[in-house]
């Protein structure tokens, strides 16, 4: 919106959300990559967590918060128990890559480039120009309970069919009718 | 006049579709009784209306002598036609005109003195034939299919020598070579006859082939199919038409008339019943060749190089057949052979510019060949072999057949009084004539006289030979072989029945009187010297046999024999030369069509199911190849859309 | 702050959460990386809501929307897991076939030579890695699959 500063100069803004996203692309590498099990939740947290880092400089306290609690602690906490529920190895397993990954890969790189591609050339000259309180849990709050009450409601009520879905996909004496 | 003639025609048409339809209605029943029974319908469905029709021709032929046809009631309105050679005006009537577009078909009949005398040889030696096969067949299981397909032939042979429109005519003579074909494998059980039969079908239709091709030319360069049409349209064509027209009519003469190089059918075809022999391979259809070449004589001598060649192959034919019959063992192939070599004289005789002469021949040759023929079959009833080596004596046995057929073989000879010894001196003196006068150059003639004469002694030697061999000496003790299917019906040799002896007795009339029609024009010089040539032969025949009474005097041929008694090993040649190679490119197109044509539509298919399996590889409910594969187009059309959109 | 560094941030994220579900077996190494793609739309949708000064802050509501959905999506996930696990004691994603197309019935399959050899290569190397067996088990899913679709 405003003229661009050039890219030689970064602010120190800029550098924090730099070097937290490499750490967010770096966790995130590890843990497509990592043989443990357990340790790719881990390397989750990191990026999760390096991510909520990123929302912090981009202004938006309020997601980066609620980015720590639910991620972090609640998905991956959910996570883990999945792995321990299905009796996954604990430790280096050698076969957690299916026979796919080099097609995988070939795909993944080529989905990179073209977006990386597209977003440099269609966001070189966009500029944000930060300023604090944006996203504090004030405003969203009474933006979300202003303008958006409707699919907040209706998110609340697919948490609760969600919830009653997993009760009963996962207790096995709830049988179905025949 | 026509009307006559139609009824000539149909009535034994008619016969042989009662025959094949009527001999067991309404039962239908086979075995025992009710064989007998159709047999004996069957022989009265086939012997009247051959009666009726040989009596009609008959009539025919003496109003065409006596009156020169065409009364005041005659129905049709073509008075004109061509002028039969004995003098009597032709008569032509058209029963309906085909409308092809191009050159129409006129279905019409033509009555002269060629077409009445020849259907008069036709209908007697079809009514003997019938006759004599109640007796040789009688209790045949298959007699009413015979008897009809006999009717058939008698039919289309008379269409063909009624015929007035060429392609009318060809389609007696196809129907001639179908009967040809199913007669001669009427056993058919033995693998041999019917692949003699089917020898017989392929030879003659490879003549036929030209010969259509010939009616074509003609017709084409004429604009009408009708005889007397085309011969009245020769001197505006042009010689090579005319020549080539002649040409392909002789690939189809030669292939019927067996006469060289397509005559290696009929020694075979005798496997074939010898009533059939008699009648269609010997007196009747063979000639039919003959008779076309008579009919449209006045195109054939407008063509000079054809007349040349019919006289070279007429040459090699009479005496290189002659020559085979000297040296054959079995006796129904020496008077096949002797056919070939008396239908080359008729050749001979047309090719001389003579065609009274050959068809003169072809009347006292049909009568007395059939005579032969018949006589043969007696013989072979009653010994139950064909082989001369196991015949002798026989004049003690059967002093009747002994008769006829010592009048037969002296015909064939050319012995006074019998009918061929003024027959063929026509045809001598019409090839003398030749030398100085006539349509061949003078080589052509000169080698046609001089295979005539020789011949002639040839023809002695082997009639002899086999007269003797017959008829004289004793009998050799051997065991006889188990005899053929057919052939043999007792072993004990007696005189055959009356159904088979007075047929004979009936044909031998003619055999030995039929010639004192020609006795006025009779050469005596040229008359003696075929005499005296005659008796050379047989004379040389004679003291071999004499000297040993039980050997055979064909060893007089000493180094030649072999190679005669193998007919000059033309069917080897031709084996080597035609059925090797036809099967072997049989046998390819065969492997072609199993690999390449076959071998695409399975590879078509074997080719879509590998490319199924090879998209199956994909199928193989792996999640995340689908999904990979899904993601992979989403990037590829993303791409596209970002650089082509 | 330049747009372009969130944008290429979330999009090799996006990118890795693809190589993830590609190229992973276990399932909940799958569901992570789908959660890593649904990070770098949240981390896109900040970007742009910051950029944008959207007075409503559709970009961040939206984005905790996502949050919202991606737990109850993963705890979804999760049961589903559990169920097949106890269904087939695996959770290794080339072990369960079920959509490939049945071998040896249909059309004469037996009967055509030319099929036979093909068989081979189409079915030969899927144990190879994980060294087991297609287990015949699809009853089973079948029926926990009707159990969730009669209960959602």
């Amino acid at each position: 919106m405003t003229e661009a500063p050039s890219y030689l100069s970064p602010t120190g803004q800029e550098i924090v959300f730099l070097l937290l996203g490499a750490v967010a692309v770096g966790s995130a590498l590890l843990v497509v990559t990592t043989r443990q099990l357990v340790h790719a939740a881990l390397w989750l947290v990191v990026c999760f967590g390096a991510l909520a880092g990123g929302y912090l400089v981009l202004t938006a306290e309020f997601v980066a918060w609620v980015q720590v609690l639910i991620y972090v602690g609640a998905i991956v906490a959910l996570l883990l128990f999945g792995i321990m529920l299905t009796r996954a190895p604990i430790g280096r397993t050698a076969d957690l890559d299916s026979r796919n990954r080099p097609a995988a890969a070939v795909v993944a790189v080529a989905t990179a480039v073209v977006l990386v591609t597209v977003v440099i050339d269609g966001f070189r000259t966009a500029y944000a120009p930060l300023e604090p309180g944006g996203g504090s849990a004030k405003e969203l709050g009474s933006s979300i309970f202003r303008n958006w009450v409707l699919p907040f409601e209706a998110l609340s009520v697919l948490l609760l069919a969600a919830l009653i879905g997993a009760i009963v996909l996962s207790r096995t004496d709830i049988r179905g009718r025949d | 006049m026509i009307a006559v003639a139609a009824l000539v025609i149909l009535l034994p048409s008619v016969a042989a579709a009662t025959g094949l339809l009527g001999s067991r209605f309404p039962r239908g029943v086979r075995g025992g009784a009710a064989d007998v029974a159709a047999n004996r319908r069957a022989a009265w469905i086939a012997v009247v209306p051959t009666g009726i029709s040989t009596v009609l021709a008959v009539w025919l032929a003496y109003a065409g002598w006596s009156g020169g046809g065409g009364g005041p009631g005659e129905p049709f309105p073509f008075p004109a036609g061509p002028s039969g050679p004995s003098g009597i005006g032709g008569v032509t009537g058209t029963l309906d005109v085909i409308d092809t577009g191009s050159v129409p078909i006129s279905v019409g009949l033509l009555v002269d003195g060629l077409s009445a005398s020849i259907a008069v040889l036709v209908t007697v030696v079809a009514l003997a034939v019938q006759i004599y096969s109640i007796g040789y067949l009688g209790d045949d299981r298959r007699y009413p299919s015979y008897s009809a397909f006999i009717s058939l032939f008698t039919g289309a042979m008379l269409l063909v020598v009624y015929a007035a429109d060429l392609l009318v005519l060809y389609v007696g003579w196809e129907i001639m070579g179908l009967c040809s074909y199913l007669l001669i494998g009427h056993w058919w059980e033995d693998r041999a006859n019917s692949r003699a039969a089917v020898k017989a079908f392929l030879v003659t239709r490879l003549g036929d082939v030209g010969f259509l091709f010939g009616i074509f030319v003609l017709g084409t360069a004429a604009g009408s199919f009708r005889v007397a049409d085309v011969i009245a349209k020769v001197p505006e064509m042009s010689t090579g038409t005319i020549v080539a027209a002649t040409m392909l009519l002789l690939a189809g003469v030669a292939g019927k008339s067996a006469q060289v190089p397509l005559h290696v059918w009929l020694p075979d075809a005798m496997a074939g019943p010898t009533p059939i022999s008699a009648l269609i391979h010997a007196a009747t259809m063979v000639a039919a060749g003959i008779f076309v070449v008579a009919r449209l004589y006045p195109v054939f001598l407008d063509a000079g190089p054809t007349l040349d060649v019919l006289a070279v192959l007429a040459a090699l034919g009479m005496l290189g057949a002659a020559l085979a019959a000297l040296a054959q063992d079995d006796l129904k192939r020496v008077l096949a052979y002797s056919t070939i070599s008396q239908l080359a004289y008729m050749a001979g005789a047309l090719a001389a510019g003579s065609e009274s002469a050959a068809i003169f021949h072809l009347i006292t040759h049909g009568a007395f060949k059939a005579l032969l023929f018949l006589c043969a079959g007696a013989v072979i009833h009653a010994v139950g072999s064909n082989l001369m080596s196991t015949m002798g004596g026989l004049h003690r046995e059967l002093p009747i057949t002994f008769a006829a057929m010592t009048i037969g073989f002296a015909a064939l000879m050319g012995l006074p009084p019998a009918s061929g010894f003024f027959s063929k001196d026509e045809v001598l003196v019409a090839m003398e004539r030749a030398l100085s006068a006539g349509p061949l150059t003078d080589a052509a003639a000169l080698l046609l006289y001089g295979c005539a004469l020789a011949t002639i002694a040839v023809t002695g030697a082997y009639a002899t030979r086999a007269w003797l061999r017959t008829f004289f000496g004793e009998r050799p003790v051997n065991a006889l072989p188990e005899p053929e299917p057919g052939t043999a019906h007792v072993v004990d040799v007696h005189e055959a029945p009356a159904t088979m002896r007075w047929p004979i007795v009936i044909l031998a009339v003619p055999a030995l009187l039929l010639g004192l029609v020609g006795i006025t024009g009779v050469h005596w010089g040229t008359a003696a010297l075929s005499v005296v040539v005659a008796l050379l032969g047989a004379g040389a025949v004679y003291a071999a046999w004499r000297s040993d009474p039980l050997g055979d005097p064909a060893r007089m041929l000493g180094p030649f024999r072999a190679p005669c008694e193998q007919a000059f090993y033309v069917d080897s040649l031709y084996t080597a030369l035609f059925v090797r190679p036809v099967l072997g490119l049989a046998r390819m197109v065969a492997r072609t069509d199993d690999r390449v044509v076959d071998g695409a539509v399975r590879g078509s298919g074997r080719a879509t199911v590998s490319l199924a399996g090879l998209v199956r590889l994909a199928q193989n409910g792996n999640a995340q190849i689908y999904v990979t594969g899904l993601l992979a187009g989403v990037l590829l059309i993303a791409v596209g859309a970002v650089i082509f959109g | 702050m330049h747009v372009v560094y969130p944008a290429v941030v979330s999009a090799l994220l996006f990118s890795i959460g693809v190589y993830g579900v590609l190229a992973r077996r276990n399932t909940i190494l799958v569901l992570m990386s789908v959660e890593l793609m649904l990070n770098a739309v949240n981390l896109n949708l900040v970007a742009f809501d910051v950029w944008l000064r959207d007075r409503l802050h559709g970009g961040q509501v939206l984005t905790l929307f996502v949050i919202v959905i991606a737990a109850a999506e993963v705890g979804l996930g999760l049961a589903i897991i559990l169920a097949l696990y106890r269904n087939r004691q695996t959770v290794d994603l080339d072990r369960l076939r079920d959509l490939a197309e049945p071998t040896g019935t249909g059309d004469g399959a037996a009967r055509d030579p030319v099929r036979g050899p093909l068989r081979g290569p189409l079915r030969g190397p899927a144990p190879t890695g994980s060294g087991g067996a297609l287990t015949d088990s699809g009853q089973a899913v079948s029926e926990s699959a009707t159990r969730s679709g009669e209960t959602s």
